[in-house]
């Protein structure tokens, strides 16, 4: 079980494109489409997006987290979430649709919870904090160093692996200095294939976020 | 003597005829500042509104406030939909069972209709949205109600709401698509605070 994810948006296309997108990322994730009017126009309906809440509430019970476009697709999505059996089973992220959606579904893959979900997604919001961790001077508890093994190095889908495991984790982490619960920092590193990636950790899972992160990078994120 | 159902359906049958009148005029005031569709939208949800109560007609005006509520949020579309739908759920939930409605009930249900658009919007007083017309129709409501007489109220509410929507004109937008034109929305008045307008002129007529 994992939690599910409903995108709800103006176009149909850019919901069913979304989720397409993001289930590449995450096959065992339910991620469900509310996109567009009932009539196939620009436009949200709260009808389309009751459907995908209820079927994903059906499904589970680990929770569902809404991502959203514009404006009234929010206003949509809080309205049908005052309808929901179980309000407290639905959590709304504040996060850009795409790079939100794909951050969700990569926690939730790697078993986030609907917190942490939703956590995964909004922290590719925020700018950059590394002004904050500079005058903290405590030194790490767990460490690494590992190579970048695969062809692409660090592009989208290795930073959101990062992020989005990360974020079931309860620890505070960095990668050459970037925060690794955020996507958008880690692909700000520009880390081709070669680079090597140095680990701090701290918190109660600290070892086992620098694990976690040994066992991603030195596989090459599974990929080529 | 105070509203019932019949004043209900009346006022949503003349509030969509208003919306099919006035389908052109919304369109033409949503182009400059929006994306041209408040016309049409409005238009469609009040005929689906029309549909659903031919349907099973409603018996208070609550259930019929109700009915209108889910059916614009879902078949509107655009930010009108949630806006205008939690409206008409906040006053459905405000009027309750109640089968006659004299003029305090009818001052508190315009009152949560309004935060309801408040709620859901986030738009407060001075943004050029319809916030702008609900909220001078709500204070003059209250102001009206205290003759006891319900038309009087819906009479104060529609005028305010009206010149309301004219305050509008000068606004710099900052909610909504409009906001995102910034200086260039100013001159132009706003699409949502003339349906508004023309919703509460419509309670009017059913009373009449």
């Amino acid at each position: 079980m994992t939690v599910k994810l409903v995108v709800v948006s103006h176009s149909e296309k850019i919901a069913d494109g979304a989720v397409e997108l993001a289930a590449q990322m995450a096959p065992d994730v339910l991620i469900l489409a509310a996109g567009g009017t009932d009539d196939g126009r620009i436009g949200t309906s709260l009808e389309r997006v009751m459907a995908a809440l209820e079927q994903a509430a059906d499904a589970n019970s680990d929770g569902t987290v809404v991502l959203t476009d514009l404006g009234s697709a929010v206003m949509t999505a809080e309205s049908a979430m005052e309808f929901v059996a179980d309000p407290s089973a639905v959590l709304l992220a504040d996060a850009p649709l795409v790079e939100g959606l794909v951050a969700a579904a990569v926690a939730a893959q790697a078993g986030a919870d609907a917190a942490g979900v939703k956590e995964a997604a909004e922290a590719v919001y925020r700018p950059p904090a590394a002004p904050q961790h500079a005058h903290e001077h405590r030194p790490p508890e767990a460490t690494g160093d590992f190579e970048l093994v695969n062809q692409a190095g660090m592009h989208a889908r290795p930073a959101a692996k990062i992020s989005g495991g990360l974020s079931g984790l309860d620890a505070e982490v960095t990668i050459n200095g970037a925060d690794g619960a955020s996507m958008t920092e880690l692909m700000m590193l520009g880390a081709a294939k070669g680079t090597v990636l140095h680990v701090e950790a701290s918190g109660p899972d600290a070892a086992r976020a620098v694990d976690y992160l040994r066992g991603l990078i030195t596989a090459g994120f599974g990929e080529p | 003597m105070g509203l019932d159902v019949n004043w209900a359906l009346r006022w949503l049958a003349l509030s969509a005829d208003a919306m099919a009148e006035h389908r052109e005029e919304l369109i033409e005031l949503d182009r400059p500042i929006g994306d041209s569709d408040h016309g049409e939208n409005m238009d469609r949800g009040f005929k689906a509104v029309m549909v659903k109560i031919a349907e099973a007609p409603p018996e208070t005006a609550g259930a019929a406030l109700k009915l209108t509520a889910m059916t614009l949020m879902s078949k509107v579309g655009g930010a009108a939909g949630p806006l205008y739908g939690t409206a008409f759920l906040r006053a459905a939930t405000a009027l309750g069972e109640t089968a006659d409605i004299d003029a305090g009930t009818l001052a508190t249900a315009f009152q949560a209709a309004r935060d309801g658009i408040v709620a859901r919007g986030k738009a407060e007083s001075g943004d050029k949205t319809m916030v702008d017309a609900w909220t001078p129709a709500v204070d003059a409501a209250a102001a009206a109600a205290g003759d006891g007489d319900v038309r009087k109220v819906l009479l104060a509410a529609a005028e305010a709401a009206e010149a309301g929507a004219v305050s509008t004109d000068p606004m710099l937008a900052r909610k909504g698509r409009a906001s995102y034109l910034g200086e260039r929305s100013i001159g132009h008045r706003d699409p949502g605070a003339v349906s508004s307008a023309l919703i509460l002129r419509a309670a009017v007529g059913a009373a009449e």
